[in-house]
């Protein structure tokens, strides 16, 4: 076995920033063993992104273009990813813990009779490697490591550094043939309703503004809304909000939900339930703002207001927008 | 109609986690539940046997003797019969063989469908539905939201990172369920009742045509090798003044001392 293997999954020919993230990380763990890092594309042979996945450190690029890859579907890409993965017989491959990698990884992992650690928040360069993930949403984590390779990790967006990209570098480009049949895919999409919202996703946000039971009705995300959009941030809501119906089950932050770490987290009439604090708790700077002084939030929050949300949150949207009109 | 739900019993989403003396997870004097990404199959399962009219909800789940409670309060919830898989040596296991249990005795249950967590409350692994259709030979569609079955196909929609995917496969096949699914409903009294009567199966490993080697730490491909707790946060600064006063404090600290901004 050799070589560490990003693979690099594209939608409609762009990459997410963890693509980036696994690249820098996949360096470490490539120049920790010895071994090559190779970054594999599938569904397109677009230049563009093969430059960008060299100007970011992959020495050599597997390109599989078939017209079955380029709507992702689980039974294609896991066909021909594990049959990759057995020919070449790479070391350590690193999947994004992305809605594709999620539903990937475990098939391919299967199909090898391989291990998968998910959702990896930390690399530690021991003999053998070992990783670091959340369990119980961030309540706890585990340090795990594999009894026989190939290792295969899905890695959590936002942890890992990005390279700084290097233009004009030069990456060995190997072509592939994807050999697929429309029988092999099981899964037919018949169509996909994108979010039309300019925001960006939730858990690759830098910025959250979420709103609880104190926001009283669905009418008021609106002010959440503007908030975020000023702030290039995604909004995101706690279990009472979504349970009373107030903003849909995909913003829920959480245990049941989604875990996010953005650098602000702004919470606003959110009490601070230990099942929503798993989800956020990670975030660099937490700021709450709720009418109860007793609120559970302000015990971990790195600056609190003791006031009505409707009068705060609009007030700090303006002085946002004054903020970022001087710059 | 045959349906399967593979269920997960862990700890209420309220607890509060600790270490025991051996700095392993302490479960002593927590609640335990069924999972409730789990719960969110049962009940997707327990409608689509009530919109047509007919059919079987089977609860199947591996792990320890306690899980007889998480299956008696899918039995309350309106499931049919049950089977627990529970074994010593299931003991530390990994994701690789929890499926391949599953897998086996799913040989000896019959089913036209099979829903499950996408991933569990506790250790979220998400990765057990992909590895059970992979064993079985049957498509599988994760992060599902919504299934409409129609005659011997369904339409399910599948959450993906900005939106959703409209996914058609043909039955039998495994779908995980993400929140959103079908919000669990609570047991009626007649319900909890019932559910003392309904038939659930305890099998150990041989019952399956397994051995102890293949499965828990003697055929796990990954190892914990330890737990921690996460850095504990303090509560910080609290922001005096008027609206108007704190607004403006509040974002010059994250410009100028946080600098988040």
């Amino acid at each position: 076995m050799s070589g560490v293997w990003v693979f690099a999954e594209q939608r409609n020919n762009k990459f997410r920033k963890v693509i980036f993230e696994m690249l820098g990380e996949g360096r470490k763990i490539a120049d920790h063993l010895g071994e090559k890092l190779s970054a594999v594309l599938m569904g397109t042979d677009a230049g563009d992104l093969i430059d960008v996945l060299a100007a970011n450190g992959a020495e050599a690029i597997i390109v599989v273009k078939d017209e079955n890859l380029v709507q992702y579907t689980t039974d294609a890409y896991a066909k021909v990813l594990a049959k990759l993965i057995r020919e070449q017989n790479p070391s350590v491959v690193l999947f994004a813990n992305s809605a594709i990698g999620v539903d990937l990884a475990p098939v391919v992992a299967e199909k090898l009779g391989a291990g998968l650690v998910s959702d990896v928040v930390e690399v530690s360069y021991e003999n053998p490697l070992v990783f670091r993930r959340p369990i119980y949403a961030g309540k706890a984590f585990t340090r795990v490591s594999f009894v026989d390779g190939p290792i295969m990790i899905t890695m959590r967006p936002k942890v890992f550094a990005a390279p700084d990209p290097k233009q004009g570098c030069q990456a060995q480009v190997v072509r592939r043939d994807g050999d697929l049949k429309p029988a092999d895919i099981r899964q037919i999409v018949k169509d996909i309703l994108r979010r039309v919202s300019e925001r960006v996703e939730l858990t690759e946000a830098d910025i959250v503004v979420s709103g609880g039971r104190g926001m009283k009705g669905k009418e008021n995300y609106q002010m959440l809304e503007e908030l975020a959009g000023l702030l290039g941030g995604a909004v995101g809501a706690s279990r009472a909000a979504v349970d009373e119906g107030w903003y849909e089950p995909q913003y829920q932050v959480g245990q049941t939900g989604k875990v996010v770490n953005p650098s602000l987290y702004i919470a606003c009439g959110i009490s601070g339930a230990i099942q929503h604090l798993a989800g956020m708790r990670s975030s660099k700077c937490i700021v709450a703002i709720n009418k109860d002084p007793e609120a559970e939030i302000f015990k971990i929050a790195d600056y609190g207001i003791v006031n009505d949300l409707f009068k705060v949150v609009p007030a700090m949207t303006e002085e946002f927008r004054k903020l970022l009109a001087e710059v | 109609m045959q349906i399967v739900v593979l269920v997960k019993e862990t700890f209420d989403t309220e607890a509060k986690i600790t270490l025991n003396n051996n700095n392993q997870i302490e479960s002593r004097g927590i609640n335990l539940v069924v999972d409730p990404y789990s719960e969110f199959a049962v009940e997707e399962a327990l409608r689509i046997k009530e919109r047509l009219g007919g059919g079987k909800v089977v609860v199947l789940c591996a792990g320890p003797e306690s899980a007889v409670t998480a299956l008696r309060h899918c039995f309350a919830m309106g499931a049919d019969e049950g089977y627990l898989i529970s074994d010593p040596a299931l003991t530390k296991g990994d994701q690789t063989t929890t499926a391949k249990v599953l897998a086996k005795a799913l040989d000896k249950i019959p089913f036209d469908l099979i829903l499950g967590g996408y991933k569990s409350v506790d250790n979220a692994t998400a990765q057990v539905c992909q590895r059970v259709s992979e064993i079985l030979g049957i498509p599988e569609v994760s992060v599902v939201t919504k299934i409409e079955l129609e005659g011997h196909k369904a339409v399910v929609n599948r959450e993906i990172d900005d939106g959703f995917e409209i996914i058609e496969v043909a039955l039998p096949a495994i779908f995980s369920a993400q929140q959103g699914l079908a919000e669990p409903r609570y047991p009626t009294m007649k319900g909890i009742m019932q559910a003392k009567k309904k038939p659930l199966q305890t099998w150990n490993l041989a019952d399956i045509g397994l051995s102890a080697d293949e499965v828990g730490s003697s055929g796990a491909k990954v190892k914990v090798i330890s737990y921690e707790l996460p850095p504990t946060r303090i509560a910080g600064k609290i922001i005096e003044g008027e609206t108007a006063e704190a607004a403006r404090k509040i974002v010059h600290l994250l410009r100028h001392e946080a600098k988040v901004i």
